[in-house]
């Protein structure tokens, strides 16, 4: 146990600090691609919801595409498509070198694709739950379509989502660790280069699920926080 | 399965060589959790305080890290160990595909058995006090009563859970296991196309729709009083639970 301790100490000795900046990587990645997600996911849903014959099947052919592939096969995609993307444009102005994507560029932008594809269908269903009489109202109250947007919709859509955002959030938090096989060194990168070279990956590997667990422990309970605080409103039974 | 040396030359033969394997861990790792999380569930609901306080941080430790540290825990992580290496199990345990089976297990068990418990929690009370009143014993409780309602309940969810799993055995590759996503990467890097990862996807795809209509088709047949004579197989339900 106390060799184990060692293994994890603070500085040269021990691996202990390079396993925290991991997670603030993870963390890093995770937030990223959580706003990203939501950005999409805002926009999904309002292709979705669209009322213009044939736009929702656009949103449909997303959701369905991203949430029946392995999350592990879209970030290849993405990581090795990016880089033969950018090599093709690279080859216009003259340039024909190889180009790699960047882990961190590949990662943000993979799993907003996917956070985005589960926060389509969890803003969607937040606007459907806004009732539609009060659109209504506010339009004979005289309101802008903006001001309807960001006084009556914003408000209520954001409480109806909360609880399954903080799902996507979880799952894109775990779905960082993917962007490990890509090169990006977060949790898991820094759990297996340690791991071999002092050859006790158990150490490290638990280090890293507990790193996990604290990180997921702690946005639960920012969740649940804010959860409160968008029903602050609320009347409860 | 595949040799450097009878390489097809067509890439949708190439990543079909991995489809046993994507099917074979899915399919063993659903079975057995599905099993297991039948018992967790009931665990989670026993009156009996440990149990309940274990079950639940079964739960809690595999839905809250991912699933790549679970499954690197077991095939890099357990080796670590002079007693793991000297045991009966080592044999296993150095196996790529063991340690994804259990890995996959021991993931999908945790997930299930909250869908189960909320089947079991659906199951009104006063059918339960119905039951008892008809004098029969615990087992023929369950039997009869309670666990065929809770299964119809439980089903839709289970039915997200499953294509989580087939998605899930694609980390099977980052431990050298040659299913499809890795053949398909390994095919990407060699010929610097991404044609192979698309077919990959297309693969899934496949397995995730036919696994869907299995459930829908399972779900139709299970609920013959929700359902009128003419209808024919519900629409899908467009809203999984994110996991």
């Amino acid at each position: 146990m106390s060799e184990a301790l060692a293994l994890l100490a603070w500085g040269d000795g021990g691996w202990g600090d390079e396993m925290v900046f991991g997670a603030f990587v993870t963390l890093q990645v995770a937030t990223l691609a959580f706003v990203l997600g939501i950005v999409f996911g805002a926009g999904g849903a309002a292709i979705k919801l669209s009322k213009v014959p044939g736009v929702p099947l656009i949103g449909d052919l997303y959701t369905t595409l991203i949430r029946g592939v392995p999350d592990l096969i879209t970030i290849y995609i993405i990581f090795f498509g990016g880089g033969q993307a950018a090599m093709a444009v690279a080859r216009v102005f003259g340039y024909t070198g190889y180009i790699e994507s960047d882990p961190l560029t590949t990662g943000v932008i993979a799993l907003g694709i996917i956070s985005g594809a589960y926060s389509t269908e969890v803003i969607r269903g937040a606007v459907l739950a806004v009732p539609k009489g009060q659109i209504e109202a506010a339009k004979a109250a005289g309101m802008s379509t903006l001001t309807r947007f960001h006084r009556i919709l914003i408000p209520q859509v954001a409480r109806y989502a909360l609880p399954g955002l903080g799902n996507v959030w979880q799952l894109t938090l775990k779905d960082t660790s993917l962007i490990s096989v890509v090169g990006l060194v977060e949790i898991m990168r820094q759990a297996f280069v340690a791991s071999g070279s002092t050859k006790e990956p158990f150490t490290f590997f638990v280090t890293a699920a507990v790193l996990y667990l604290a990180l997921t422990s702690l946005s639960n309970k920012v969740f649940d926080k804010a959860e409160i605080w968008a029903n602050r409103g609320v009347r409860r039974v | 399965m595949i040799t450097l040396f009878d390489k097809p030359d067509n890439v949708w033969e190439l990543i079909a060589n991995g489809l046993p394997w994507t099917l074979t861990l899915a399919a063993s790792s659903l079975a057995i959790g599905f099993v297991l999380a039948v018992g967790l569930a009931l665990l989670r609901l026993s009156p009996i305080t440990p149990l309940r306080w274990a079950a639940w941080s079964y739960v809690y430790f595999f839905r809250s890290t991912p699933l790549l540290v679970q499954i690197f825990l077991i095939y890099y992580g357990l080796g670590q160990f002079e007693a793991v290496q000297k045991s009966v199990f080592w044999p296993l345990l150095r196996e790529a595909h063991w340690c994804a089976i259990l890995a996959l297990t021991l993931n999908t068990t945790a997930y299930t058995s909250e869908i189960i418990r909320g089947g079991l929690q659906a199951v009104p009370w006063g059918q339960v006090e119905a039951a008892k009143a008809c004098g029969m014993s615990v087992l023929m409780r369950f039997r009869r009563v309670v666990f065929p309602q809770a299964i119809r309940q439980a089903l839709p969810g289970y039915g997200n859970e499953i294509v989580l799993m087939v998605k899930s055995t694609s980390l099977a590759s980052t431990i050298t296991l040659l299913e499809m996503t890795l053949i398909a990467r390994k095919e990407t890097s060699a010929t610097f196309t991404i044609e192979p990862l698309f077919v990959a996807a297309v693969f899934y795809l496949a397995i995730n729709f036919l696994a869907t209509r299995g459930v829908m088709a399972l779900e139709y047949k299970l609920s013959p009083d929700l359902r009128d004579a003419k209808r024919s197989l519900p629409l899908p339900d467009q809203e999984p639970v994110a996991r």
